[in-house]
């Protein structure tokens, strides 16, 4: 992984999760945002670890995977471009509960979990409008899980 | 008074219910469970021409009749084309038939993809598992007629990467760079690079204009309602949509009610619907 800032190269606001947010927005967590890039098979969060950041996906593609005892890993979802990552550091404990790895040359923008959590308690109406953002993220997920669950294409 | 024109003699006029006998030329396992088998008239006969989307009904002789979809290209009627999956007796008996087996064909039945009311648009085309297949020919006519159409984007998902037919004409389909072909499956392992995913999880990346747009789907029926949702927060219109449907069938020529679905046989008004005609009949439970 390469944690290279470059100012400019990717912004917030043009970033799916923020289309349609309030004005402003995306203006005033952008001076939070880290740009990295990731290389093939470079992994971006651990499970077990603690979930520090919320991180939006520009390009690439990120593997989800659960670790499983004695067994190959499962990869659950591929996430691409467009695609944000991560909701764990929102709730208690904080800690990633799955792997998150490369399987493309990926470029982020990611905003650290504890400055990002400050910003949306300072202001509430952003706060407001960022979990209406990541919401639908979540109950898109379940819904994809759930229809996942049933097997559709099995027997 | 003008002399009426009568009907030909019975016995000159086909069965509807008498299948026509072809012969299993050629048999390749695409999975575990399904096959595709290339068949060949057992007498002299004429071509069979088909529409992409229309269904035969195939015969295990001994063992029964069903509905199975043409998957092959209609530009080549000589042979018939069938992907099988082994989901009954009848299925099971298919999809063992080896090379020289006599089958029995009747058909073609049903209504066809509208690929002329495609011409000029963008096309979309979700398969879930064994909805590949029936969108195959589809695939075939619009890639030999390539000018005709927009920009063809192919969504593909199954279960697991083992699940996924055709998988080698699949590859040189993603080769392709006259259209996008996106495969995605359940769960994989860390030997699949490729999507893990639904394939609505794939809908809000297509690159198509939603109001040009025509779009093609089969698959389970839960898939083509959620899809037909992302198709519709992508910016389509439901009457954009077509699905093929699978009910039932026995006569395949609505006469016997078995795959009736409100007003509609779908061995004859269908398989294939605009979406927009039959969605109110798909929430109907006991349907």
């Amino acid at each position: 992984m390469t944690a290279a800032p470059t100012p400019g190269a990717l912004r917030l606001a043009e970033h799916r999760f923020f289309v349609g947010a309030p004005s402003g927005l995306a203006d005033r967590l952008e001076p939070l945002a880290v740009e990295r890039s990731y290389a093939f098979g470079d992994t971006l969060v651990r499970e077990g670890d603690i979930a520090d950041r919320f991180v939006l996906i520009y390009e690439g593609k990120v593997a989800l995977e659960i670790v499983l005892p004695d067994r190959p890993s499962v990869t659950i979802q591929t996430l691409g471009g467009g695609d944000v990552l991560g909701w764990s550091w929102l709730v208690p404990p904080p800690e990633w509960w799955l792997d998150a790895r490369a399987v493309k040359r990926t470029r982020t923008l990611e905003l650290p979990a504890g400055p990002l959590r400050a910003a949306l308690d300072a202001h509430p109406d952003d706060g407001y409008a960022f979990l209406l953002r990541l919401l639908p993220v979540v109950a898109q997920r379940l819904d994809h899980t759930r229809l996942q669950l049933m097997d559709l294409h099995g027997r | 008074m003008a002399a009426r024109s009568l009907p030909p003699a019975a016995e000159e006029m086909p069965s509807p219910w008498a299948p026509v006998p072809f012969r299993v030329a050629q048999r390749t396992a695409e999975t575990s469970d399904t096959v595709t088998l290339v068949l060949t008239p057992a007498r002299d006969a004429p071509e069979f021409p088909f529409a992409p989307g229309q269904f035969n009904m195939l015969y295990a002789f001994g063992v029964g009749e069903a509905a199975i979809s043409i998957s092959g290209d209609p530009a080549a009627p000589g042979s018939l084309v069938h992907t099988v999956r082994t989901a009954g007796k009848v299925s099971g008996a298919l999809a063992a038939a080896g090379p020289g087996t006599i089958v029995g064909v009747r058909g073609p039945y049903g209504s066809a993809w509208p690929l002329a009311a495609a011409e000029g648009k963008d096309v979309v085309l979700v398969a879930g598992g064994l909805g590949l297949p029936p969108l195959r020919p589809a695939l075939y006519t619009m890639l030999a007629d390539r000018g005709k159409f927009g920009r063809i984007e192919v969504i593909y998902g199954a279960r697991t990467p083992k699940d996924l037919v055709f998988y080698r004409q699949v590859q040189e389909w993603r080769a392709r760079t006259d259209l996008r072909f996106q495969t995605t499956v359940d769960a994989a392992d860390r030997s699949w690079y490729g999507d893990v995913g639904l394939v609505t999880a794939r809908v809000p990346d297509l690159r198509v204009d939603p109001a040009n747009t025509v779009a093609f789907l089969c698959g389970p029926e839960v898939m083509l309602k959620f899809t037909v949702q992302a198709l519709v927060a992508k910016g389509m219109t439901e009457d954009q949509v077509y699905v093929s449907l699978e009910r039932n069938m026995k006569c395949a020529i609505g006469l016997c009610g078995h795959c009736q679905l409100g007003p509609e046989f779908v061995c004859r008004d269908g398989p294939v619907f605009r979406y927009s005609d039959v969605r109110r009949y798909l929430t109907v439970r006991e349907l």
